[in-house]
C-alpha cells in the first residue's frame, strides 16, 4: 500500500487493507461505510427475528381461543416483537446504515467527524442487543410489559423488566451518539463551496433526526432508569399503589417516543426524496421546502405526545391542545408528500425497483398518515384507542413508510454499497408480492380495529375470524415477499453483475465516484455543484 | 494513497470536538431535566413535607461542597490558561488541585450519606418503607439526584485524571489541548448541575 503513487490505483473499501485483518478488520474498522454495513447485517438479523415474531403472532391469530400459545406467551411475543423492532430496528435503521454510509459522501466528507466514536456506538449498540436477547433468557423469564413498559404493570410484573429496561438505555446512548456524530460532520465536515442549501435533502433529512435523537433520547434514559430505581427499591415515582403517579410515566416515555417516531419516518422521507429525482430526471420541487420541512417535523414533533394519552386521563384544554399541534405537524409531512408528486409531473420517469418502492411507499405513507389524524383528533381517537386500528395505523407507518423506505434505498444504493447489480425481474416480483402482503395483513385491522378488536388480546370473538384469517394470510405472503427480496439482493450483492459507477444516472455525488467507493470516498476534490439535483 | 490515509488518521478539527462536547453536554442536561421534572411535580404534591426533609441535610456541609465546587470550576479554568500560556507547571498543579477539590467534594458526600445510612436512611431501606409519601420520595430523589451527580463528579475526574497524565507526557500543550478544554467544559457542567441540587434539596424554605 505504501509504495502506491497517489491516485494511480483505486482500491474499494471493501478490499481495502489497513491495519487489522480478517473479521478485526471489520469489528475495528472506523470506516463509515464499514460501520453502516455492520449496522446493516446485524439490523437485518433482529429484523428476521423480529417477523419470525410476527408470524407467531399472526399463527396465534388464525383461530379463536388458543391456537399456537397461550396468553402469557403471547404478551412476551409482542413485547419482543416491539422491543426488538422499535428499539433495534426502526430506530437505529435507516440513519445508522444509509445515513453512515451516504452522509459523509453526500456532503463531499472522507468520513464523520468522530470516526473512533462512530466505531464505538456500533459497539455499544450491540452490547444492548445482547442485553435485550439475555432479558429473553435470564430466570425472571422474557418481560410481557409491552415495548412501552408502562407503569405501574412494569414496576409489579415479576418478568425480566430490569434488564429489558437497561437493555433500552444503552441502545439509547448508540443512537445519542450517532446523532451526535452526524450534527458534528454536517457543521463541520461539508465540503468546500458546500453551503445548508448545497446539501442533498438526506442530509437534511439526517440533521433533522440527528437533533431529535439528541435531545429526545435523555428523557427515556432517566425515566428508564427511575423505572429500575422504582422496581429495584420501591420507591413510588409511578406505582399508584405507592401513591406514584403512572401518568407521569406516560408522559416522559412518550416525550421521547413521540419524537422516535419521526427519528425513524424523518430518514425514510430523505431516502424518498433523493430516490424521486433520480428516477424522474428531474428537480426536485420545492428544495427549500422539503429541507425546512424536515426541521418544522423534528420541531413541533417534540410538542405533540399527549395524543398518545387522550383516554389516561388530561385535562379538555390539554386534549385539545396536543390534538391541535398533531394536526399541525401533519402539515410538513403533507408538504413532502406533494412535492414528490409533483417532482414526477413531466419528469422522464425510468420505472425501476427502487421508483416502485418509493411508489409503495408514498401510497402507504399516505394511508398511514391519514388515519393517523383519525387518531390525532379527539373525539374519534376515544372509540378507536387501543385497538388493532392503531395496530394498523402505525404499521402502515412504521413499516409502510420506514420499512419500504429502507428496502427502497437498499434497492437504491446497494449497486453503489457492493458495486453489483441485482436481478431487477426478481426484485419487481418480491416487491409485488411484498406489496400484497402487507395491505392484506394491515388493512383487514382497521376494520375489525374500528368493530372493536382491542389490540395486544390473544383471543377473539367468531366474527372477527374471516379478517383475521386474511390478516393472517397477508402476513404468509409478505413474508414470502421478504424471502425472494432478500435473496435478490443478497444473491445481488455477492455474484450480481458489476454495476457501473452511476446506473441510475443519478446527480448527486455518491454518483461521481466509483462502485464501490474508495475507503476515502473521494480519491479527487468533489466537484460542489450549487443546486444537487441540476437535471437537464 | 500512503499519504491519504495518513491524513485521515491525523485529522485534527477542535472546533468539532468542541462542538461534540457541547452537544453532550445538551443530553446531560435533559438527563437532568427529566429529574428535576419529576421534584418539581412531587414538590408540588408535598411542598411541607419535602420542607421537613431538606432540614435533616446540613446546610454547612452542602454549603461546604458548594464553594469547593466552584472553586474547583475556577481552578480548572486556570489549568486552561496555564496550558495556553505553555506553563505545564501550573498547569498541572491547577488540576491537580481540582482534583483534590473533587476528592474533598465525594468525602464530604460520603460522610453525608452514611450518616443518613446510619439513620437507617438508604434506598429500600425498612425505615424507607415506612415513611409516608412524601419524605419517602423525597429521600429517595434526594439519592437517586446525589448519587447520580456523584457517578458525573467520578467520570469527570476520571477525564481530569488522563488529562493530568497527557500533559505530563506533553501529549497535551499549548499547540494541542482541545482535550483539556472539554473536560474542563464538562467539569463545569458538573457543576453547574450542583448549583441547581443544592438549593433544590438543602435550601427548601
Amino acid at each position: 500500500m505504501s509504495n502506491v503513487s497517489a491516485n494511480s490505483e483505486y482500491v474499494s473499501y471493501l478490499d481495502h487493507q489497513g491495519k487489522y485483518k480478517g473479521i478485526m478488520s471489520w469489528i475495528m474498522a472506523t470506516d463509515h461505510k464499514r460501520i453502516a454495513l455492520l449496522y446493516m447485517y446485524s439490523i437485518m438479523t433482529f429484523f428476521i427475528i423480529g417477523v419470525v415474531l410476527g408470524i407467531m403472532m399472526k399463527l396465534e391469530m388464525l383461530t379463536p381461543g388458543e391456537t399456537i400459545m397461550k396468553a402469557k406467551m403471547y404478551n412476551s411475543v409482542f413485547t419482543l416483537h416491539g422491543i426488538l423492532m422499535i428499539f433495534m430496528v426502526v430506530i437505529p435503521g435507516l440513519s445508522a446504515v444509509f445515513g453512515n454510509f451516504f452522509l459523509p459522501i453526500h456532503i463531499g466528507a472522507k468520513d464523520v467527524s468522530f470516526p473512533k466514536l462512530n466505531r464505538f456506538s456500533w459497539w455499544i449498540f450491540v452490547v444492548g442487543s445482547i442485553m435485550a436477547v439475555l432479558s429473553q433468557v435470564l430466570k425472571d423469564g422474557p418481560p410481557d410489559t409491552g415495548w412501552t413498559f408502562y407503569a405501574p404493570y412494569s414496576t409489579t410484573t415479576s418478568s425480566n423488566v430490569i434488564m429489558a429496561t437497561a437493555a433500552a438505555f444503552v441502545l439509547g446512548f448508540s443512537s445519542i451518539l450517532t446523532g451526535l456524530n452526524f450534527i458534528v460532520t454536517i457543521h463541520q465536515l461539508r465540503a468546500p463551496g458546500m453551503k445548508f442549501f448545497n446539501m442533498p435533502l438526506f442530509p437534511w433529512a439526517l440533521y433533522a433526526t440527528a437533533w431529535i435523537q439528541l435531545l429526545a433520547t435523555p428523557v427515556i434514559g432517566i425515566t428508564l432508569l427511575m423505572l429500575i430505581a422504582e422496581r429495584a427499591f420501591h420507591i413510588g415515582f409511578f406505582d399508584p399503589a405507592l401513591g406514584g403517579d403512572p401518568l407521569l410515566f406516560q408522559h416522559l416515555f412518550w416525550i421521547y417516543s413521540h419524537p422516535a417516531v419521526y427519528v425513524m419516518m424523518l430518514p425514510a422521507m430523505g431516502v424518498i426524496t433523493e430516490i424521486i429525482p433520480t428516477f424522474c430526471q428531474r428537480q426536485i420541487y420545492g428544495y427549500k421546502a422539503v429541507a425546512v420541512s424536515s426541521l418544522a417535523i423534528a420541531g413541533v414533533g417534540f410538542l405533540v405526545w399527549g395524543h398518545h394519552m387522550y383516554t389516561s386521563g388530561m385535562s379538555d384544554t390539554a386534549r385539545w391542545f396536543f390534538s391541535l399541534l398533531t394536526f399541525i405537524v401533519a402539515v410538513p409531512s403533507a408538504i413532502k408528500v406533494f412535492n414528490w408528486i409533483t417532482t414526477m409531473y413531466k419528469g422522464s420517469i425510468d420505472v425501476k425497483p427502487p421508483f416502485l418502492y418509493a411508489l409503495a411507499f408514498i401510497f402507504l405513507f399516505i394511508i398511514g398518515g391519514t388515519t393517523g389524524l383519525l387518531l390525532g383528533s379527539v373525539a374519534t381517537n376515544v372509540q378507536v384507542h387501543d385497538t388493532a386500528f392503531v395496530v394498523a395505523h402505525f404499521h402502515y407507518i412504521i413499516f409502510g413508510g420506514m420499512g419500504f423506505a429502507f428496502f427502497a434505498a437498499i434497492h437504491y444504493w446497494l449497486p453503489k454499497m457492493y458495486g453489483r447489480m441485482y436481478d431487477f425481474k426478481m426484485a419487481n416480483i418480491g416487491l409485488v408480492i411484498n406489496f400484497i402482503g402487507f395491505n392484506l395483513l394491515y388493512f383487514p385491522q382497521f376494520v375489525i380495529g374500528i368493530q372493536g378488536m382491542p389490540r395486544r388480546y390473544f383471543d377473539y370473538p367468531a366474527k372477527f375470524q374471516p379478517a383475521q384469517l386474511v390478516s393472517s394470510i397477508g402476513g404468509f405472503i409478505l413474508v414470502t415477499g421478504l424471502i425472494i427480496m432478500i435473496y435478490t439482493l443478497v444473491k445481488g450483492a455477492r455474484k450480481g453483475a458489476p454495476a457501473p459507477a452511476n446506473p441510475w444516472r443519478g446527480s448527486t455525488l455518491e454518483w461521481q465516484i466509483p462502485s464501490p467507493p474508495s475507503v476515502e470516498n473521494f480519491d479527487e476534490e468533489p466537484v460542489i455543484k450549487e443546486n444537487p439535483y441540476d437535471y437537464k | 494513497m500512503s499519504q491519504h490515509t495518513a491524513h485521515i488518521e491525523e485529522h485534527r478539527d477542535d472546533e468539532a470536538s468542541k462542538l461534540g462536547m457541547w452537544l453532550f453536554i445538551f443530553t446531560e442536561l435533559l438527563l437532568f431535566g427529566g429529574l428535576f421534572l419529576v421534584y418539581s411535580i412531587f414538590r408540588m404534591q408535598y411542598p411541607v413535607e419535602f420542607r421537613e426533609c431538606s432540614l435533616e441535610l446540613s446546610v454547612t456541609i452542602g454549603a461546604i461542597n458548594t464553594v469547593v465546587l466552584l472553586f474547583s470550576s475556577m481552578t480548572v479554568a486556570m489549568s486552561m490558561t496555564a496550558i495556553q500560556k505553555n506553563d505545564m507547571k501550573k498547569a498541572l498543579l491547577y488540576i491537580g488541585v481540582t482534583l483534590f477539590c473533587a476528592a474533598i467534594f465525594l468525602v464530604n458526600k460520603y460522610f453525608e450519606w452514611s450518616g443518613k445510612f446510619h439513620h437507617g436512611l438508604y434506598p429500600g431501606s425498612e425505615l424507607m418503607t415506612h415513611l409516608d409519601r412524601g419524605h419517602h420520595l423525597y429521600f429517595s430523589l434526594y439519592f437517586f439526584m446525589t448519587g447520580l451527580h456523584a457517578l458525573h463528579i467520578i467520570i469527570g475526574m476520571t477525564l481530569l485524571f488522563v488529562c493530568y497524565f497527557k500533559v505530563r507526557k506533553n501529549t497535551i500543550h499549548s499547540q494541542d489541548y482541545v482535550l483539556l478544554e472539554n473536560s474542563a467544559l464538562y467539569w463545569h457542567l458538573v457543576d453547574l448541575i450542583w448549583i441547581f441540587l443544592f438549593p433544590l434539596m438543602y435550601l427548601i424554605s
